[in-house]
């Protein structure tokens, strides 16, 4: 394998750590701050795809559709707590897992006999319709250094707002020891509320982010949410900047898994057999790489929670 | 007490054979009942409704009768599971008394109500899911396929690869059963070097790491099977990547299921096929042009194999005078094939299977800006499957 082919690999890898990282962002917070078990994050994503499509087939334009699937997002997000998840915070974890499959269930029904069942796509925005030459005969397309630019200025912001604002302070506080913040007088559902639309909207903005690049179809956010727990539990439930270095080191580790273990195999085994040991291999290998994290360090790599 | 039970156990007995007096006598004027099977909830709901559709316009072109008595056509959804599918279909069968039962997308769906379709004796027509045992060792004298055999599409493939002379192929497929078997099957018409094979799982809906693999080993043609969705991803990065100057040869993955999300991203890919919109026959030109003139969107093979079904139902019934009691003459009936296919060609072989053309097919957008295949040149013609020589159909 050649060293451009391993950048290459290297960029692919990057580009679905930035994805996971906007859905696992608000999985954390929501899981570390309320310690609520959301399955249905990954169908946020999905409704945030489904947004986009539709806003970019009623204005023609992805930016526009990208400025309205925002809000739309946020909203929808808001109405779900409001309608359901609002009703479980003081639920045991079970309540939850089982209310919350039972609206990825009726979402990803729901979509459908709104949209219908067959994929849509969204066209490509004009101005990153191109590509980069990489290496011979293979264009990086420039949509795709744009989610990886537009992610790592997400990941920047958020940053930001929960280490240099006072909602971001709480939202740290609460992540760390929820009843005595709301002892002090922080008014804790108010604050709940804020984390859970947020973490919709950055779930939803992932989505109107895959969707020019993947089909958006229903149930397109389920393989995505198990993804995604992996990250929050290897970054540590709760913390930020855990979600972002284990959502780069699975995306990494899952592409180049993917890209270099049939070839590896083959110094072993014969033709056939690596390829199919190769992709049976590279597909169990983020879940090899968590259970070695978890066994050092049961906590994930940043802890926030006090013990 | 004892008389009571036996006084109400006889007039209930009396009442049932009143009611069934008039039932035997109407039996000739009653409707023909069909189960029509397929997948219409979950992610590979269109591809289902294709096929109702399909299956829909022709009892509407058959004004509702099959062989000249009126039809009724209970709709069933599999939901992509065996279990649900076996439950329901044998409620059609024993409660909802259907005579026939019509459809089915996927093959393991297929397999699961094999047994309790045909035990009852009832005749069970495939539509679409096509999978070889049921072509060779397993063909059963009640069931029957107006499709294909699973592997005959990627055969083409291999076969066309071959007469284009393409000398280094790659293929790519998802990690499973069907997966495997289309690479088999375009291997076993393709003779020139395979370079490498990627398996991907069958949740993988990002290929960028593929594709890069694939434009470092700069193949002269892909060949790949990614069927629904995961064909949708996989075309559009394709393009994305730049790599739309290597052929992309393929089966059930650019077909009018999917290529409204394909859009501009497909045309000028390859698909092996038994059908297009193109194909010069008149019963064609007025399935298609009906078809989107009703449900406005452009039929896939699903829809036009589903279609064919209506007529060969027809023209069955015809045939038997009406009477689907003598399983025999029925299965003649449905043997002799005797009805105008969207295909031109077609007849039933040995293991009741179709014996059909085969085509290259390319996708292309029309002047309504809508896209379709186009068929250009015929790969196999008139040909038997591959599995028929190891059928040995048993006398019912």
């Amino acid at each position: 394998m050649s060293t451009t082919l391993l950048l290459v690999q290297g960029l692919n890898g990057l580009q679905l750590g930035i994805l996971l990282f906007l859905i696992a962002a608000g999985l954390t917070l929501v899981f570390g701050v309320m310690d609520f078990i959301n399955l249905a994050h990954g169908v946020q994503y999905m409704v945030g795809a489904y947004f986009a499509a539709f806003f970019a087939a009623q204005t023609g334009s992805f930016w526009l559709a990208l400025l309205l699937a925002l809000p739309a997002a946020l909203l929808f997000g808001l109405l779900l707590e409001f309608l359901v998840f609002r009703h479980l915070y003081d639920r045991d974890h079970m309540a939850q897992v089982l209310a919350t499959f039972g609206v990825i269930l009726v979402l990803n029904q729901g979509v459908k006999m709104v949209f219908g069942a067959a994929p849509l796509q969204v066209p490509l925005p004009d101005a990153l319709t191109g590509g980069i030459r990489v290496m011979d005969g293979l264009l990086y397309p420039t949509y795709r250094l744009a989610i990886i630019a537009g992610g790592l200025a997400t990941a920047g912001l958020l940053w930001w707002l929960v280490e240099r604002t006072k909602v971001g302070m709480l939202v740290r506080a609460g992540a760390t020891n929820a009843p005595m913040v709301a002892a002090l007088g922080v008014d804790i559902r108010r604050l709940f509320m804020i984390v859970f639309g947020f973490g919709a909207m950055l779930a939803g903005f992932a989505g109107v982010l895959a969707a020019p690049i993947l089909s958006v179809e229903p149930g397109m956010g389920d393989n995505l949410l198990i993804l995604a727990f992996v990250v929050i539990v290897i970054g540590g439930i709760g913390s930020i900047r855990g979600a972002f270095l284990a959502a780069l080191l699975v995306g990494l580790v899952e592409t180049l898994g993917r890209s270099m273990m049939p070839d590896l195999m083959r110094l072993f085994l014969s033709p056939s057999e690596a390829r199919q040991v190769g992709a049976a291999l590279s597909s169990m290998l983020i879940y090899i790489a968590m259970a070695a994290i978890l066994a050092f360090r049961p906590a994930g790599l940043f802890p926030v929670r006090a013990s | 007490m004892m008389r009571f039970e036996l006084g109400r156990r006889a007039a209930l007995g009396l009442g049932a054979s009143a009611l069934a007096m008039p039932l035997v006598a109407r039996a000739q004027a009653a409707p023909v009942k069909v189960g029509l099977v397929a997948v219409l909830t979950g992610p590979q709901a269109s591809l289902g409704t294709h096929l109702r559709d399909g299956f829909m316009l022709g009892m509407r072109h058959l004004e509702n009768r099959l062989g000249g008595r009126g039809a009724e056509v209970l709709v069933i959804d599999d939901e992509l599971r065996p279990d649900a599918a076996v439950t329901k279909v044998r409620a059609a069968i024993e409660r909802d008394r259907c005579d026939v039962i019509v459809g089915v997308v996927f093959s393991n769906i297929l397999a699961a109500i094999m047994r309790p379709v045909t035990e009852t004796q009832t005749f069970l027509i495939s539509t679409n899911a096509g999978p070889s045992p049921f072509a060779g060792r397993g063909c059963n004298p009640f069931f029957f396929a107006t499709s294909y055999v699973n592997d005959q599409n990627h055969a083409v493939m291999g076969q066309a690869a071959q007469d284009a002379g393409y000398r280094r192929v790659m293929i790519m497929t998802p990690n499973y059963q069907a997966g495997r078997d289309a690479a088999a099957g375009f291997k076993s018409r393709f003779r020139g070097e395979v370079v490498d094979e990627i398996y991907t799982p069958l949740t993988q809906l990002d290929f960028s790491a593929e594709l890069a693999r694939i434009a470092a080993a700069r193949p002269d043609a892909l060949f790949t099977f990614m069927p629904g969705g995961l064909g949708v991803n996989l075309v559009r990065q394709y393009r994305q990547a730049g790599l739309g100057n290597i052929p992309f040869l393929s089966a059930f993955t650019v077909d009018e299921a999917v290529l409204p999300a394909q859009g501009e991203a497909a045309v000028g890919f390859f698909t092996g096929t038994t059908w297009t919109p193109t194909l010069p026959n008149e019963q064609n030109a007025r399935f298609v042009r009906d078809f989107e003139g009703q449900f406005n969107y452009v039929p896939a093979s699903y829809a036009a194999h589903a279609y064919d079904s209506a007529f060969l139902l027809d023209s069955a019934i015809r045939r038997t005078g009406g009477n689907l009691a003598d399983k025999g003459a029925l299965r003649a009936a449905i043997r002799a094939a005797d009805f105008r296919s969207v295909r031109g060609n077609f007849a039933f072989g040995a293991n009741h299977f179709p014996v059909q053309d085969f085509w290259l097919a390319k996708v292309a957008r029309r002047a309504d800006g809508k896209f379709q295949t186009e068929h250009e040149r015929k790969v196999f013609d008139n040909v038997v499957d591959p599995f028929a020589a190891e059928c040995r159909m048993p006398a019912a």
